[in-house]
């Protein structure tokens, strides 16, 4: 499990980097008269993310900072607080530490702890001041209370930052020599996982007397040097075995792997171009020409198959983080869920899987603080008392769908209406359902009774709804009240490998879609018959719509007699049918290229893509092809 | 110091006064466009055709990658003969994030036009609509057609931006 989320430390180290600079560069863009309220908003969200990302991973230093700057910017937020220099100095030297602490944890050292609670400190200094510009006793009460609950996180900290040690254990085992890692950032990445793991395992299950001694050589600051020298005397013994060991993987620029798809593509065309001219050669070079051609052509398709899967990824990458979310939240809430994950192998477009990250762990998060009820109102409801979230990836006809599913209270009509009625959200009382979910993703939007550690701020679903816009998606809410809820989120196939059936008619070819595709044969005449102008086919015991795939994508010189043609059986998610097309010319895996981007997108087809030869084809949408069934060929057959 | 600022302010203003069109051939009649959405200039090659388009859009062909439309514009204007041979001409376009390739009967020249030289159109029925127009150049014994290809490529009439699509998003 920790080798497991290992993995997604350095994303959330750059994240949070990048989220840090944000802050920084919008806090001293603030203009303190009069802010912006989008500004204040995106400051706020910066600071929301790393507190999730940051309590996922268990680097409680800085969910305690981030939970009181949150609390603060809220405050500046609502225009509660006035921001003056002082309030944005604090935040800034907020964001300093924060930026330290990041780099602690990046470089899996000790967190200074008293500057964490300096920091937190200052932070409420502020904060009680601006609540109570003269204090009061009550006031100073509550946010004691908010004090306690966070001296009980920084505690918790102390705690856990014995499990982190623990882990941080072993990888601090590597490496001796500290600079040249850092310079490098290389064997940061290069995690050994098999034999030293083995040993570190040992390590942290058997003295928990030891890692307590560790801890508190944090407090007695003199000796964490001693401890570390322990380590690496430790780490000599264990350098050598670990060259052997060394799994590889390096952090590329996604953009150079983009670049190199395309030139990958050129290499093609370029090689099939050399297999035509070298058909034309003759003489005693031809043997050997042939043979180099094919060397080449066998060596440019392994190139292009190993570039392709470069960006893809399976979606286990973006779930197997989930297990520990879900079970960390519930804990905390004292709700028991069951985490179920389903598609993890369907792949998808690297750059997608970065940016759901978030909305994803938005979405379950939400499901078990809002959706799952406690035990105890399950029981009372008749629900067995542990919940369930399914989360679920799969590729469906021109997208791919992935849906987090709760049998939790489900949405609250009335009380979303009523708090959009509070909020100024302008709304229709009698709007119809999905028009009412969809009121949850607008700004500042929460239902929470409690601003809490977890949820409730009203941030979450407006920036899961923004970050999966920005990836061309669209997200959809299908709710009954007290059977659960479902969040289904529609990526575009942009950039996704598709297995492909290639289809030619007349002079053009076709991609259908493998995973469509029942089986093809040859018809005969008896099993064609005719209804008003369409035509069925008959076979395994039923009659199949026939698909003139000619007619419908208005293409000249195609076969037009069905018994000397080929027919693809094709099921949909609605209905099954049979395409007509001329022949079949090969499976192949293609990369979607989307038509939209220079054009616009075209009824029946999901995409494009370019063949071998340098030839754009086209992919078909089976499933737009389904609801074209009907009127497309009675249209046609007019035409004609 | 200030004097050498200025005298490049002069330079400034002076180019931004003129602008460089690229001008092209459709049956008989000339045209320019602005040079600077023109990505480059190729021969026409075979097309995969796209189906329920418009005749006038030839179908898309792969650009380094990219999935590019193909727009006749002699078949839009009903201008010339909409021949393809090895002298047929693509002027490749990149308007609006977009690009797009138009065939054209052959590209003659590239002209540098100041302000003050282009007439106004006048409001009769040429081929294109002169909405899409920026004016008339005389140029020797001949009349030069200003296109402005960035309202023309992301108009309606051609129908290469899916209006509705964006409409939706908004």
């Amino acid at each position: 499990m920790s080798i497991d989320m290992e993995q997604f430390h350095g994303v959330f180290f750059d994240e949070s980097q990048e989220h840090l600079d944000s802050m920084e560069q919008q806090l001293m863009a603030l203009d303190l008269i009069s802010p912006d309220a989008e500004q204040l908003n995106s400051i706020f969200r910066a600071a929301h993310s790393i507190k999730g990302g940051s309590g996922i991973f268990g680097f409680d230093a800085l969910t305690g900072l981030t939970h009181i700057m949150e609390n603060l910017l809220d405050k500046a937020r609502q225009g509660t607080t006035e921001l003056n220099e002082a309030i944005v100095n604090v935040l800034l030297e907020t964001v300093d530490l924060l930026k330290t602490t990041l780099e602690t944890y990046r470089n899996k050292k000790e967190v200074d702890q008293q500057s964490i609670d300096k920091g937190i400190e200052c932070l409420e200094s502020v904060l009680n001041d601006e609540n109570t510009s003269r204090s009061d006793t009550q006031d100073m009460d509550d946010e004691g209370f908010g004090f306690f609950e966070s001296e009980t996180t920084t505690k918790l900290s102390t705690d856990d930052s014995v499990d982190i040690e623990g882990f941080g254990f072993f990888d601090e085992l590597q490496p001796a020599s500290q600079k040249p890692d850092e310079s490098f950032g290389f064997f940061d990445e290069l995690k050994p996982i098999s034999q030293e793991s083995n040993d570190s395992f040992g390590f942290f299950e058997t003295p928990t007397i030891k890692t307590n001694e560790n801890d508190n050589r944090t407090d007695l600051k003199p000796n964490v040097q001693a401890s570390s020298l322990e380590k690496k005397q430790i780490t000599n013994t264990s350098e050598q075995t670990k060259k052997t060991v060394e799994s590889t993987s390096i952090r590329v620029d996604i953009g150079k792997i983009d670049s190199l798809v395309n030139l990958v593509g050129e290499l093609v065309i370029t090689q099939s171009m050399l297999t035509m001219i070298g058909s034309e050669v003759t003489g005693e070079v031809e043997d050997k020409l042939h043979t180099a051609l094919a060397e080449l052509q066998r060596n440019t398709r392994e190139i292009q198959e190993s570039v392709m899967s470069m960006r893809m990824l399976p979606m286990s990458v973006t779930f197997n983080r989930f297990p520990r979310v879900v079970r960390d939240l519930s804990s905390k809430l004292g709700k028991k869920v069951d985490l179920v994950m389903e598609g993890g192998t369907t792949e998808i477009d690297k750059g997608m899987i970065e940016k759901l990250v978030d909305p994803l762990t938005h979405l379950v998060r939400n499901s078990i603080d809002h959706g799952i009820e406690t035990i105890d109102e399950r029981l009372a409801l008749g629900k067995s008392e542990r919940g369930t979230v399914i989360l679920r990836a799969e590729q469906r006809g021109g997208s791919i769908e992935i849906s987090i599913t709760d049998d939790g209270a489900g949405l609250n009509r009335e009380r979303i209406l009523a708090k959009a009625t509070e909020n100024g959200i302008e709304h229709d009382p009698d709007m119809p359902d999905n028009q009412v979910w969809a009121l949850i993703f607008e700004a500042g939007f929460s239902t929470a009774a409690e601003v809490t550690d977890v949820s409730g701020r009203g941030v979450g679903m407006d920036v899961v709804r923004r970050n999966i816009e920005t990836i061309g998606g669209r997200i959809e809410i299908e709710s009954t009240l007290g059977k659960g809820s479902s969040f289904h989120i529609h990526l575009p196939l942009t950039l996704a490998i598709v297995d492909g059936m290639c289809v030619s008619v007349g002079d053009q070819i076709f991609v259908v879609p493998l995973m469509s595709i029942i089986e093809s044969i040859q018809p005969s005449k008896e099993q064609i018959k005719d209804i008003s102008n369409d035509n069925l086919l008959w076979i395994r015991e039923q009659y199949w719509p026939l698909i003139h795939l000619h007619k419908t994508m208005q293409i000249d010189n195609a076969i037009l007699e069905p018994d000397k043609a080929i027919v693809v059986l094709i099921e949909s998610s609605k209905k099954r049918f049979a395409l007509l097309v001329d022949s079949l010319v090969g499976q192949q895996q293609v990369v979607i290229k989307s038509l939209e981007k220079h054009y616009k997108r075209v009824p029946g087809v999901a995409g494009a893509t370019i063949m071998g030869d340098g030839g754009v084809a086209m992919i078909l949408d089976v499933e737009s092809l389904a609801s074209l069934v009907k009127p497309a060929s009675k249209e046609s057959i007019q035409h004609d | 110091m200030t004097e050498i600022k200025q005298t490049q302010e002069n330079q400034v203003h002076t180019e931004a006064d003129s602008r460089e069109f690229l001008s092209f051939v459709l049956g008989s009649e000339h045209y320019a466009l602005d040079i600077m959405s023109v990505k480059e200039i190729r021969g026409y090659e075979a097309v995969t055709k796209i189906a329920n388009a418009p005749p006038f859009i030839k179908g898309v062909i792969n650009l380094r990658g990219d999935i590019v439309p193909i727009v006749d514009l002699r078949l839009k204007f009903e201008v010339g003969e909409a021949t393809y041979n090895e002298f047929t001409i693509v002027i490749m376009l990149n308007v609006a994030q977009r690009i797009v390739g138009i065939v054209v009967d052959g590209v003659s020249d590239v002209i540098r036009l100041a302000d003050d030289e282009i007439r106004p159109a006048p409001d009769f029925g040429v081929a294109f609509d002169s909405r899409y127009l920026l004016g008339l150049v005389p140029i020797e014994d001949h009349m030069v057609i200003l296109v402005n290809i960035e309202s023309l490529i992301s108009s309606d009439e051609l129908g290469l931006v899916d209006t509705q699509l964006s409409n939706s998003q908004e």
